[in-house]
């Protein structure tokens, strides 16, 4: 009920509110005069662990039918297959006999200690073949009542007549073309607009307690997801921020959004009961819009461990990668020697069989084409050369090879188109003792896919950073020695020369250790943090020239907006002081500046990719002028305005404090001759008594006289 | 312009005041020995030895023939300005810490800080004309608040008692009775124990600084909250110039949590801002640790900061400091 009802409501039958403790008020046990209350749908949220439950007592069905003289042989059997999975109860066996035949009844039951114990009996045996015409089924006690339930005959289900949803991509269509953001700071989860026109943000919801660790965007920002204990929940809508799906998994710690947004993956590991064992992982993959479970994956940790080394939580994250572009067509899992590849149709592995590779350390799906690359280091002893290979998906088919010698690490970069692949290849010199860097560069949708190998003019400086422009043909690199890198732009194709990688320009000694390129390309952020302390120079890639130069003090994260427009950078809680966000313009001017204790999380809202051609972009930025006629009439109307609110609050705060003053002169005036009293008659209170006076004072030093000599 | 360092103080600064002409400058330390220096050129003229704790505050008579200091020894003594010897001591049972002169000089305010089983108490102490007849003993005593009393003022006239510290607010005492008049409000007040508090030169309003990383300018008579000013540190100092309409605020990281690597990530800035709008107008760097004293000189052109580092550096304005618009 709405306090407004209640409010009418008293009216009418005469009573004062503000007399009543409502707290007070005790409804009798079973009545809620019509109102729903809010705390059952906790309870269905939240649902309670009873101490006493079944959990731990499985139900074995399908034993074999046995007289009495075989029966303890079966027990014998029954106990030797569940004993060596977790400790079976005293007393915690039993295979119930029919008085009548005196045979049993192919049913056990078995409880153990805990319930993850009969969890994972359960998970072990199903399907277990004791013989050819016994197959064991188990299931847990507790889901046999749920089975009961379960009505013999099958009733055609209600079909619910069609409610249109919401616009879940209204924020689109804003007005202003702002673009929108989520800020996490101590307890509190807020969605603002940036509204960089009127240098503040424009807030859109706020709750407290959202999410219990972290919200994430999914890849089209359509939804934004919050993590809890017991599961995953997906928010949208078309003005507010409603929960339109909930994913259920316990204790959830880490979730992926398929690119296309079709699909999320959750994952959570639990501490073993037995301090020997790993760690049990759980994957599901969820469809968003149906919440319904499409596959999921449990196992020990190392058994999602990537590439043979790797501790007890040493899970990469995110463990299935998304290939095919935006279809969300196929996602991948590397495992020892192995790497499988599922498909969403039927969420199964394509041709039943994962693709096999030796030894394989790492892959990456090209963000565009249904293209695997992947890297296998050398082999015994150097006999067998390192190599780097892309994957046809789904035939399998090998593209393009490459090996490669004395490799110690390679890391392998797409270009967003997946036009291009930069493996990064560290080498070994010939003593063995350093490694050198170089690139070998695949022209993916090129013909036979070439090859080019850069080094840099340097071979031996440290590569400390690499970034390819979005949607372009160039790269920066940071290279060279730790407190003054040089960095260096090349270009894939430039216009005399288009089949070769070429070096643009090389600055030096940059304050600098990553790069952030502006998702639209042309202009880059070469930044300084962690120990550069939040060094930002804005450079433009096309001039060749730096555009600004600034500092955010100790930043730790720098975000583009999705349109390249504007830059966040943010000092989260790792720091204890100075925690919260700059917004700067894409060239390096700081448009403002928002503090906030305990700041964990800034996230633009992403974008779905335009609609536009190519061609329309193209014309679209040749005749920018035209277009952009009507956006700076708008700029410098809302700057005339601020200016003008500027002006008028300057004045008002002027005229308060004025007043003010007046008032204390006054009451200071009043007061005068009781000051004076208190001081013994001193008639003086401030400044009367004594004048300053300018005093000039010529003092004679030295008087000489010298004979210059004149000359014509 | 180029500070004067003055290195006279062993343990990091906790207190500095001007006299009423200018022309000195007293500085307290947790190294037991208050010191006056010449004001002009940062020279010391001399110390004030007797106590035997950290000092955490003083005052200086209007005609500058007495001084008072408060102590963590448990007393609070008065001096000779002019010979250092010491006049008279008052003892308490717990550590003294904020000392203010009332108009008149005929009355001095004392607190204690809340201390083995003792709650924070405000003496009012009378001060006699000629040093021999004087007594310890208190003409009012006021049971404080939970938690330690960091700054008491006179208010207006002598007739009330402004007070403020750990508990974040700020309260004025009727001076005769001891009674509670006003308190600041929970909402708009501090939300952290408030470090300093400074009168403005003709008593009608002040400003007080705390750990919630804001100052606050209030109406002495209403207490009515008149300004905010949030910076980003914790404020420990704060100072109001006489002269234009400017407030300095100094602070730092927390001492204890001052970082090794950069001594900018501590921010130990005095900061300017401009009183009326409440924009920050420049800082002043320098300390290599927070400050925890600023004061002005009357005559709004020079001012004084005192630092955990040790040092009170002493800034006379350049010319174009008189000039500042925004």
């Amino acid at each position: 009920m709405v306090m407004e009802e209640i409010l009418e409501t008293a009216s009418r039958l005469g009573i004062d509110l503000s007399q009543v403790d409502l707290d007070s008020l005790r409804l009798p046990p079973g009545e809620d005069f019509g109102i729903k209350s809010d705390d059952e749908d906790m309870n269905e949220e939240y649902p309670l662990e009873f101490d006493m439950g079944f959990g731990n007592i499985i139900v074995v069905d399908n034993l074999p039918v046995v007289p009495k003289e075989k029966f303890e042989k079966l027990e014998g059997v029954v106990r030797k297959i569940y004993g060596q999975i977790g400790v079976i109860k005293e007393d915690g066996f039993w295979m119930p006999v029919d008085p009548a035949t005196q045979k049993t009844l192919g049913q056990c039951f078995i409880e153990y200690n805990t319930p993850r114990e009969a969890e994972l009996a359960r998970e072990k045996t199903h399907n277990y073949k004791l013989d050819k015409s016994h197959v064991f089924a188990i299931n847990m006690f507790d889901d046999i009542e749920k089975f009961l339930k379960v009505p013999d005959e099958w009733a055609p289900p209600e079909t619910k007549p069609y409610t249109p949803g919401e616009n879940l991509q209204q924020w689109l269509t804003d007005e202003k073309a702002r673009d929108q953001f989520v800020v996490r700071s101590g307890s509190d989860t807020e969605v603002l607009w940036n509204d960089a026109r009127h240098l503040k943000p424009d807030p859109v919801y706020k709750r407290a307690f959202w999410t219990e660790s972290f919200v994430q965007w999914s890849p089209l920002g359509t939804y934004l997801a919050t993590v809890h204990r017991q599961g995953t929940a997906v928010w949208g809508g078309a003005t507010t921020f409603k929960q339109l799906m909930r994913y259920a998994h316990s204790q959830v710690k880490l979730i992926d959004f398929s690119p296309g947004e079709r699909f999320l993956v959750t994952y959570s590991s639990h501490e073993p009961s037995n301090p020997r064992d790993t760690h049990r992982v759980v994957l599901n993959i969820f469809d968003v819009k149906t919440g319904k479970v499409m596959r999921d994956f449990k196992g020990n940790a190392d058994e999602f461990v990537v590439g043979g080394t790797g501790g007890v939580t040493g899970v990469s994250w995110p463990v299935f990668r998304w290939g095919g572009g935006k279809d969300d067509k196929y996602f991948a899992r590397i495992g020892k020697n192995v790497i499988s590849v599922y498909e969403t149709e039927t969420f199964t592995l394509i041709g039943k069989k994962s693709i096999k590779v030796e030894n394989i350390m790492d892959f990456s799906w090209s963000p565009t084409d249904p293209i695997l690359a992947l890297f296998v280091p050398e082999l015994g002893g150097g006999n067998q050369p390192a190599r780097v290979s892309l994957i046809q998906i789904p035939g399998k088919e090998e593209m393009r090879q490459k090996n490669l010698f004395s490799v110690s690490d390679c890391q392998m970069y797409w270009q967003s188109n997946g036009d291009y692949l930069a493996v990064k290849v560290d080498r070994y010199t010939k003593t063995k003792r350093s490694t050198y860097t170089g690139f070998e560069l695949f022209r993916i949708k090129e013909r036979d896919i070439p090859i080019e190998v850069l080094e840099l003019e340097n071979k031996n400086d440290k590569i400390i950073a690499f970034a390819w422009e979005p949607k372009g043909h160039r790269f920066a690199v940071i290279h060279g020695d730790s407190p003054k890198p040089d960095v260096s732009f090349y270009s894939m194709r430039t216009t005399h020369n288009t089949g070769r990688v070429s070096k643009l320009t090389t600055l030096k000694g940059k304050q600098a250790n990553a790069l952030y390129w502006s998702p639209a390309g042309r202009y880059i952020i070469l930044a300084g943090l962690k120990g550069f302390n939040g060094q930002l120079e804005f450079y433009n890639v096309d001039e060749l020239e730096t555009m600004g130069v600034a500092e955010h003090f100790s930043a730790t994260d720098i975000e583009w907006d999705p349109t390249g427009r504007y830059v966040a950078t943010s000092v989260t809680s790792i720091h204890e002081m100075e925690n919260g966000f700059n917004i700067w313009s894409f060239n390096g001017k700081l448009l403002y500046r928002i503090l906030k204790d305990h700041f964990f999380q800034f996230l633009w809202r992403p974008r779905p990719p335009s609609f536009l051609s190519p061609e329309k972009e193209e014309e679209i930025f040749k005749n920018l002028k035209k277009y952009s006629k009507k956006y700076e009439a708008e700029d410098q109307d809302v700057s005339l305005l601020l200016s003008e609110q500027d002006r008028e609050k300057r004045r008002r705060l002027k005229d308060e404090w004025d007043s003010c003053v007046n008032d204390w002169k006054k009451w200071h005036e009043e007061d005068r001759s009781e000051r004076q009293s208190l001081r013994d008659g001193e008639a003086s209170d401030e400044e009367e008594e004594y004048e300053a006076k300018e005093v000039e004072v010529e003092e004679l030093l030295d008087v000489s006289e010298e004979v210059l000599a004149f000359e014509e | 312009m180029r500070p004067i360092l003055m290195k006279g103080h062993e343990r990091p600064l906790t207190f500095l005041k001007y006299n009423r002409d200018g022309d000195l400058l007293f500085s307290c330390a947790k190294d037991h020995t208050p010191t006056v220096w010449f004001a002009d050129n940062g020279e010391r003229l001399g110390t004030y030895r007797g106590h035997n704790g950290a000092v955490w505050c003083c005052d200086v008579s209007r005609n500058s023939m007495l001084l008072i200091t408060g102590s963590a020894d448990q007393t609070a003594k008065l001096w000779n300005v002019q010979t250092g010897s010491q006049l008279f001591s008052f003892n308490f049972d717990s550590p003294a810490r904020a000392v203010d002169f009332s108009v008149g000089d005929k009355l001095a305010v004392i607190t204690t800080d809340p201390f083995m089983g003792l709650p924070s108490a405000i003496h009012v102490k009378r001060i006699a004309q000629d040093p021999s007849e004087q007594t310890g003993e208190s003409v009012l005593t006021i049971k404080g608040p939970q938690g330690r009393i960091n700054r008491t003022v006179w208010g207006p006239l002598n007739k009330t008692i402004i007070s403020a510290g750990e508990d974040a607010v700020v309260r004025i005492w009727d001076s005769e009775t001891g009674k509670l008049l006003k308190e600041s409000d929970k909402e708009t007040g501090h939300k952290k124990t408030v470090t300093s508090l400074s009168k403005f030169a003709d008593g009608s309003h002040f400003l007080t600084g705390s750990l919630d990383k804001s100052a606050k300018l209030w109406d002495i008579r209403l207490l009515t909250l008149i300004k905010t000013y949030v910076t980003e540190r914790p404020v420990n100092a704060v100072a109001m110039s006489p002269l234009l309409d400017h407030v300095v605020l100094g602070g730092g990281q927390d001492a204890s949590a001052v970082t090794t690597t950069d001594h900018r990530a501590g921010k130990f800035e005095a900061k300017f801002f401009d009183k009326i709008l409440q924009e920050e107008i420049g800082g002043v760097k320098g300390h290599f640790g927070p400050i925890n004293a600023l004061a002005f000189n009357p005559d709004g052109k020079s001012f004084s900061s005192g630092g955990e580092d040790g040092y009170v550096r002493l800034h006379h304005f350049d010319p174009d400091y008189f000039h500042i618009k925004i």
